[in-house]
């Protein structure tokens, strides 16, 4: 039956993980991500949930640890953010090529210096090219559902790669929504354990982690980048198959007022909620404006944006990192530009950077940014080059 | 270099796990060696120090027997496995009768 409770994001995810149940977790604090690990301490010193609670040094450690117990077979948990993922960096890569199925909370904050522990994209983006799966949630229910599909994909058979969901640092991390919590027998139900063939066991001894020479490395990269573009698919299955069991539907992205769209919005996290009501008031003055919001970052979903954008004059990508001397300094208009130049699709981008270090996006800013993209569709203004920087200050 | 006969990434095990062990005394280290530690079975004591130091476990003691030409006998006998020797000269380093010299190979 489940039960609705008013939850924060961290505890969001805390009750997700709770209802998965896993073997271990292992865990160092940093803001904003901190009640995620604290809540799950609480639950395990309760009681309520039977895991080993490793309290490591640091995020390397914590990383470390998860993908000990990862190879031993345990299912796992870790929970991070910014610095914290930074730390744990080089163990990020040894998860996935490893082939671990573990999965992290992470609540986006902004990458030092200066210090600052808001929202940004910054960690989540720059983790887009360490093999592992990434959600990016847009409410607290999103989260809560997100982490429990998260560990029904990396551990299916033909996928077993690691994944991070995410959360918006303050924004979802600590404002209280309602949040449908399952039943924890059903949602085991619906994450049954799998047990890997691949794992140490002293019973039927094998090498993980050896050595990989020129002769043998790039076999290996070549599965992990076979399995990352299959967890797409089985990501579909198990999304269609947790809208069957729980009634809430999810895909790779989410659509609104795009059908008949000549300029669309596209963005990640949880300023798509800004944006909504900002193309909402737009269209009531006649403006022909969608928005895209990506759930699913990693693997990208090209094909679903490119069949929607395709109609579309102009997109405008809003996004709240910076890709330091890319090609374009945005991560999401690279993948956004990438997709649509391989469909042969040449609709007009143009890109908003925002929201840096935990700055806010106004709804009037929100509002600028559609009228501006609504403008180029209309061919009323041209398309710089460079991204507009809103609401920084010169 | 890669050979076309060597399994390729649709039939290895996943994740580089090497599920048939113990793959390593398939790797033939021998190879590596510059220096051969040779033993001179005349003035080896049989002490064993030269078995304890080898990092590789390449020094086999057999159950082999020697006379020396002043007519000590020993029931067992230390030979060096040149398969897996690295020639590091740990065991000539270690050796307290200086009995195992290091030859250069292909000299």
């Amino acid at each position: 039956m489940g039960k609705m409770v008013g939850l924060n994001g961290n505890y969001a995810i805390a009750y997700a993980v709770k209802a998965v149940g896993p073997d271990v977790i292992a865990a160092y604090p940093i803001t904003p991500q901190t009640a995620i690990v604290e809540k799950l301490a609480e639950f395990v010193a309760q009681g309520e949930l039977d895991a080993e609670y490793i309290h490591v040094e640091s995020e390397h450690s914590a990383m470390s640890a998860i993908v000990g117990a990862a190879a031993a077979g345990a299912r796992v948990f870790t929970a991070t953010s910014s610095q914290g993922l930074g730390l744990m960096y080089e163990i990020l890569f040894i998860a996935s090529s490893l082939r671990l199925p573990a999965v992290m909370g992470l609540v986006t904050r902004a990458y030092s210096a200066p210090i600052n522990i808001w929202c940004d994209h910054g960690d989540f983006m720059s983790a887009a090219d360490t093999g592992w799966i990434q959600y990016m949630s847009t409410s607290n229910q999103e989260a809560y559902d997100a982490i429990i599909m998260a560990y029904r994909v990396s551990e299916d058979p033909r996928v077993l790669l690691p994944a991070m969901v995410s959360i918006d640092g303050f924004i979802q991390s600590h404002t209280v929504e309602p949040v449908k919590l399952e039943d924890d027998e059903e949602v085991r139900k619906f994450v049954p354990r799998r047990p890997r063939e691949i794992r140490l066991d002293p019973d039927k001894p094998m090498t993980l982690g050896a050595l990989g020479d020129p002769n043998w490395y790039y076999e290996f990269k070549m599965q992990q980048q076979v399995a990352m573009e299959e967890s797409r698919r089985v990501f579909d299955e198990v999304a269609s198959e947790f809208a069957k069991k729980f009634g809430r539907s999810y895909g790779a992205i989410d659509t609104f007022m795009t059908e008949d769209a000549e300029a669309i919005i596209v963005t990640m996290g949880s300023t798509a909620g800004t944006f909504r009501v900002a193309v909402e008031k737009i269209r009531k003055e006649g403006a022909k404006v969608g928005l895209i919001t990506i759930k699913l970052y990693r693997p990208f979903p090209r094909d679903d944006i490119v069949k929607i954008l395709s109609n579309a004059k102009v997109v405008g990508i809003a996004e709240r990192d910076l890709f330091f001397g890319a090609a374009y300094p945005g991560y999401l208009f690279n993948d956004v530009a990438t997709s649509l130049y391989l469909a042969n699709v040449r609709t007009k981008l143009a890109g908003f950077i925002f929201g840096l270090g935990g700055r806010a996006l106004r709804f009037s800013e929100a509002y600028e940014i559609t009228k501006k993209v609504w403008s180029f569709a209309k061919g009323e203004a041209e398309i710089p080059k460079k991204p507009i920087f809103v609401g920084v200050r010169e | 270099m890669s050979s076309s006969k060597m399994p390729g990434w649709k039939s290895l095990p996943i994740g580089a796990a090497i599920i048939n062990p113990p793959t390593s005394l398939e790797y033939k280290t021998g190879t590596w060696r510059t220096f051969r530690p040779v033993i001179d079975q005349e003035k080896c004591v049989r002490c064993r120090l030269c078995w304890a130091y080898c990092p590789d476990g390449a020094v086999m003691e057999l159950e082999k027997e020697y006379v020396t030409k002043s007519g000590r006998k020993y029931s067992i006998t230390y030979e060096i496995n040149y398969e897996y020797c690295k020639g590091c000269g740990v065991c000539a380093r270690e050796c307290p009768v200086k009995a195992i010299t290091m030859v250069e190979e292909g000299g």
